[in-house]
């Protein structure tokens, strides 16, 4: 029987992969993929907690999410042609002159 | 029907104020006189309806009011926008529209082709809109509304020729010397209300006629009030120790001085204490102290006045004296006789500067009066109308200031203060010595003018135009007759003192009639003395400016001290820059400035910003641009967050 812990805890693990590969890797796109990463890790926790607790709310959150994350796709990939165009890499780090 | 809107008189100066304020720059000149003196012309009008219907109602229905709105309302504090006519007001609001109107129309004349003509006209208007509301007001912060309106007006016209540094010089002190007054003043109201829930007239003098029905023996609260209020009334009145703007004040133009600085608002003071009889009436040591400033101002102004070689600072000291006077007759509580003087001099006075307007017109704008004489023949109405106005001030009886002054002296005599009343006759001495070396200086003797230089010489003065001499006229005529509504009581009946009296109803008639009030022989005798003193005056002045011109010298050459002590006016304003501005510019300068201000203020700016700048250099480090180090803040951030929940306060 597969409880309620087991999913808690994989859905832990993949956020934090997630968050050490935003955190670690240079690549926009790989961070970009980080970061769903860590969105569906929070997907699972709602899912898990929808069908645990037998109320329904979790699973309109996770539709909301998935939408946003959609959004967020659309318009960050855009942003990373814009970027790559502009300073003709990928390395996030090339992309510091936004500072005083 | 005028009766019962009469307060519509103050609106059309107002009227006029406004648009010659705000659009009269675009006026061609006649549209702004036109509008200037008939806005005026209006409210004389209606004064005099509302006086001839007033005169018409029963005595005891002579009290008017019309309630506009409420002004303010705090708490239990009330303070009506409504106006108040009675006898007193009645009086007050005729000369103030009769006598602005007049010198309105003499502004015509001796302001023609000055710049800035609009501004002087909707200056006078609004003075006239004030005085108006000062003088109808039922409620003393109302009153105090039109007191501080005056002032800005006279602040506005003595620095009229503002390019001239010394006009706006005169102009500042003339405002800060009243401001001082203003702070008793407006603390004496604070107290009125304080004590009597109320300043409204008609219910604080209902309040104190129940109150202190009894005289208080010690010094009480309403010894304060009737204190702080004078103290006001000396700044606005130009008494001591406040007086010293009234000489400065003729920088303003001659119709002014005669308006502003001599006919009403001068007497605003005045005015302000005659309404307050009920209370004054009820602290005899103010009025003992009133009529000590009163008389002791009369006599050091006319002192002064009779070394003075300007034309316009003679009358100014004159008028100064004579609120003296009027002063004098408030404290030894014969309200209605210096109401009487008010009046009359409102007449005399502004004749005399308006004739002296057309001496100054006539020579090109000279005002040393050693440097004028024998203009008799060259200026002939003004000449005999401002003798007429002299004759009035000097009290020489028929003329209207003969019964005026003697009706304060000898109420000061029948109140029992013979000193006062001595000292009262001095000036009247005096009074008469420096009116006639005015006159005789101005009018008689050889020409000194210096205009008759570099060969060909000028044409000689001439009489101004008739919307001069026509006020003059009219002011002589008032003067010679004004005095004929206060006859004393051996020539027949006081009549103004009888249309007077409702306004003093609530006045503190404790004490016994004095017993010398009918005694018509005193009487006669005393203003014989003061006739024979003020003869004396006048022979002295013809003796010393006529007959032998070199005597006067002589005498300021044997007692230099003397001389230079009345030409330097007892070095008051010596005496007033080392003790108060002096002082008061050290501490500004040393203290206030380069203490409090470049140190503490500007060190509380400065070391705000340096303090930032400090910090900001250390704290900018953090914002590095690489996007993974902020995700890492984030991280971090989160994390703190997460552990307080967790282990600090779960």
């Amino acid at each position: 029987m597969i409880s309620a812990t087991h999913y808690l805890t994989l859905a832990a693990i993949l956020f934090a992969i997630g968050t050490v590969g935003v955190i670690t890797r240079r690549n926009v796109i790989t961070m970009f993929m980080c970061v769903e990463l860590m969105l569906n890790a929070v997907n699972l926790t709602f899912i898990t907690f929808s069908r645990f607790l037998d109320q329904i709310d979790g699973q309109i959150f996770v539709l909301f999410v998935m939408t946003v994350a959609a959004a967020e796709a659309a318009v960050g990939l855009a942003l990373i042609v814009v970027l790559s165009r502009h300073t003709g890499t990928l390395d996030v780090d090339q992309a510091n002159t936004m500072k005083w | 029907m005028v009766l019962e809107h009469f307060w519509i008189l103050i609106l059309f100066p107002l009227v006029g104020a406004a648009m010659n304020g705000i659009l009269g720059r675009r006026f061609p000149h006649p549209v702004i006189a036109w509008l200037s003196c008939s806005t005026v012309a209006l409210s004389f009008l209606v004064a005099l309806l509302s006086f001839y219907n007033f005169i018409r109602l029963p005595e005891d229905q002579r009290i008017l009011t019309h309630h506009l709105f409420t002004w303010i309302q705090s708490g239990n504090f009330i303070s009506e926008f409504s106006f108040l006519l009675d006898p007193l007001s009645m009086v007050m609001i005729l000369v103030v529209t009769g006598v602005g109107f007049l010198i309105h129309i003499y502004s015509l004349g001796y302001m023609a082709g000055q710049s800035g003509y609009y501004r002087y006209f909707a200056y006078l208007n609004l003075f006239i809109f004030m005085m108006s509301v000062l003088v109808l007001a039922d409620n003393y912060l109302l009153m105090f509304v039109g007191w501080e309106g005056v002032g800005l007006c006279s602040y506005l016209l003595i620095g009229y020729s503002f390019e001239k540094r010394t006009a706006g010089d005169a102009a500042k002190k003339a405002f800060i010397l009243n401001r001082i007054g203003d702070v008793g003043f407006l603390i004496g109201v604070f107290l009125i209300f304080r004590t009597f829930e109320s300043v409204q007239y008609l219910t604080v003098f209902q309040a104190v006629s129940e109150q202190f029905a009894v005289m208080g023996t010690e010094f009480g609260v309403l010894g304060a009030i009737t204190l702080l209020l004078f103290i006001g009334a000396t700044g606005k009145s130009a008494q001591i120790p406040l007086y010293v703007w009234l000489p400065d004040a003729m920088e303003g133009p001659t119709p002014v001085s005669a308006l502003i600085h001599a006919a009403t608002m001068v007497t605003a003071g005045v005015y302000m204490i005659a309404r307050s009889a009920p209370l004054y009436s009820r602290a005899p040591e103010t009025l003992f102290i009133i009529a000590v400033v009163g008389i002791s101002t009369a006599l050091l102004a006319a002192l002064i006045a009779t070394v003075q070689r300007d034309i316009k600072k003679v009358l100014a000291y004159s008028t100064i004296s004579q609120l003296g006077y009027m002063f004098l007759a408030m404290g030894v509580g014969a309200f209605g006789a210096g109401v009487f003087h008010l009046l009359t001099h409102a007449f005399f006075k502004a004749l005399l500067f308006l004739g002296s307007g057309s001496v100054i017109m006539a020579l090109h704008h000279e005002q040393d009066l050693f440097k004028m004489g024998g203009l008799r023949k060259y200026l002939p109405v003004t000449f005999y109308t401002m003798w007429m106005g002299a004759l009035a001030i000097a009290g020489v009886p028929l003329f209207s200031g003969f019964f005026s002054k003697d009706a304060i002296l000898w109420k000061t005599f029948a109140a029992g203060n013979e000193a006062l009343w001595l000292m009262g006759v001095v000036v009247a001495g005096l009074t008469a010595f420096y009116v006639s070396r005015l006159m005789f200086l101005t009018f008689h003797g050889g020409e000194r003018s210096e205009k008759h230089h570099q060969g060909a010489p000028d044409p000689s003065p001439k009489e101004p135009s008739w919307s001069v001499t026509l006020p003059l006229i009219i002011l002589a005529g008032f003067s010679l007759l004004a005095g004929y509504i206060g006859l004393p009581s051996y020539l027949g009946n006081n009549r103004l003192e009888e249309f007077l009296a409702p306004s003093f109803r609530f006045q503190f008639s404790g004490q016994a009639a004095s017993a010398m009030e009918h005694a018509h022989l005193t009487e006669v005798i005393l203003t014989l003395v003061t006739l024979a003193v003020a003869f004396l005056g006048f022979a002295l002045a013809y003796h010393f400016y006529i007959k032998n011109p070199q005597v006067a010298e002589r005498l300021a050459n044997r007692f230099p001290w003397l001389y230079s002590l009345l030409r330097r006016k007892f070095f008051l304003d010596e005496i007033y820059d080392w003790l108060i501005v002096g002082p008061v510019q050290r501490i500004s300068r040393t203290i206030l400035w380069k203490g409090m201000d470049v140190h503490v203020i500007d060190g509380l700016v400065h070391g705000t910003a340096s303090l930032m700048q400090a910090w900001s250099h250390r704290v900018k480090r953090i914002q590095s641009g690489y996007a993974r180090l902020y995700a890492t803040w984030i991280l971090g951030g989160a994390l703190l967050i997460l552990f307080y929940y967790y282990w600090i306060s779960p």
